[in-house]
């Protein structure tokens, strides 16, 4: 379950940024998940709540915002909507599609006072 | 000691190992922010999201990050990247599903090799040291890291088994990763490559059902060919799947029993390491 070791991660970067940017406590923690990656949500937020027992960011609202898989199609040169890493362009019909969104693992912003 | 941390607590079993927290008091400077401009040219630092003055109590803001929570990870993995690359070594991170022939890989590779290139091993599992007791058996340096709890190495546990093993000009580095298909997939541990082995037991829509793994590999080898005759794995599909994941992905089938398709292997290992010592080569 590497979901444990993300939520260690996620914490170590908010205790880093509770040092350097001088807060004590995390009311909001907004993470960017991409739908096509390999973090499940429900596995992070448990994992998220046992490791930051004790830490600035326990008892923090965790909001998990899901990117949607997005894909550039070189047979039409567009920007088009995938449901998976290896899916065919749903435009064209053929051609690979090469993933340029939904693998996100972002710590995009932190509510704190 | 840890290039990146500076901690000195090298050990080769890393059960239990504490993500020690560095607590490093550089002063951060700091821009003065909006602290909420109150009436006239007034700064008042109580007129916060939360509206109230408490004194002695900060108040509430929103602080905009955007940072990718395995950079700790990405960072230690590129320290060991470029100390593998100084040290002249080329490292394969080999990765699969418990069960499909790593470490019997790795014991026929060594004997083949040894005699043109030192060779080196990092070993991953939860528990115990016998991966590398039988990579020690052939007479190569390994170093066994237990993960613990843990379902993956990480490039911090990597650069510590760094320390510990011969890092030789010219030399291989092979790291087995722990067993699992789906976790190792996101942590870079400053290898060159990432290797899937896949045994023709398993089934061969495994691409499709964990495509981060294949992937993000640039080798597949089909292991345990030997057995093909008794099996009704249908290997066009499977390659024809891996290709669907990672159109890039080089594929051989090889038996590490009988050394069936290994010379292909090792031509592989030569040709990646050449070109991975080229100066302008980009990493990856």
């Amino acid at each position: 379950m590497h979901e444990m070791s993300i939520a260690e991660s996620l914490v170590e970067l908010i205790e880093e940024q509770g040092r350097s940017q001088r807060f004590s406590r995390v009311k909001l923690i907004r993470v960017k998940l991409g739908a096509l990656g390999h973090v499940e949500p429900e596995a992070l937020r448990f994992c998220f709540d046992a490791v930051s027992h004790g830490t600035i960011a326990e008892g923090a609202a965790l909001d998990l915002e899901t990117v949607a898989g997005e894909g550039w199609c070189a047979g039409c040169g567009r920007t088009v909507p995938i449901a998976a890493r290896y899916d065919i362009c749903p435009l064209c019909g053929q051609g690979h599609v090469q993933m340029i969104a939904g693998d996100e693992l972002r710590l995009a912003e932190l509510e704190v006072e | 000691m840890c290039t990146i941390c500076g901690c000195g607590t090298a050990t080769d079993e890393h059960a239990g190992h504490d993500h020690h927290h560095h607590d490093h008091d550089h002063d951060h400077d700091h821009g003065h922010h909006d602290h909420g401009h109150g009436e006239g040219d007034a700064i008042d630092f109580g007129a916060g999201l939360a509206g109230v003055h408490l004194p002695g109590m900060s108040q509430q803001r929103i602080i905009r990050l955007e940072r990718d929570i395995l950079s700790k990870n990405d960072a230690f993995a590129s320290a060991n990247r470029a100390r593998l690359k100084a040290a002249g070594v080329f490292a394969l991170n080999l990765v699969s599903s418990p069960g499909s022939g790593k470490t019997s890989l790795l014991v026929r590779t060594i004997s083949d090799l040894r005699s043109r290139y030192p060779i080196a091993v990092i070993e991953g599992d939860q528990q115990t040291s016998n991966d590398a007791d039988r990579i020690r058996a052939t007479g190569a340096p390994a170093v066994q890291i237990n993960t613990g709890k843990g379902c993956h190495l990480d490039a911090h546990m990597v650069g510590h088994a760094l320390d510990q093993l011969p890092l030789a000009p010219g030399g291989l580095l092979f790291i087995e990763n722990v067993g699992n298909l789906v976790c190792p997939a996101a942590f870079d541990l400053g290898e060159a490559h990432k290797v899937v082995v896949l045994s023709v037991t398993e089934g061969e829509d495994k691409p499709l059902k964990y495509p981060d793994m294949f992937a993000k590999s640039d080798l597949m080898l089909l292991n345990k060919a030997d057995l093909l005759p008794h099996l009704d794995f249908d290997m066009a599909a499977c390659v024809g799947f891996a290709r669907r994941v990672n159109p890039g992905i080089d594929i051989l089938t090889i038996s590490a029993r009988t050394g069936e398709g290994l010379p292909a292997f090792y031509r592989w290992i030569e040709a990646h390491a050449r070109d991975a010592d080229q100066p302008a080569q980009a990493s990856g």
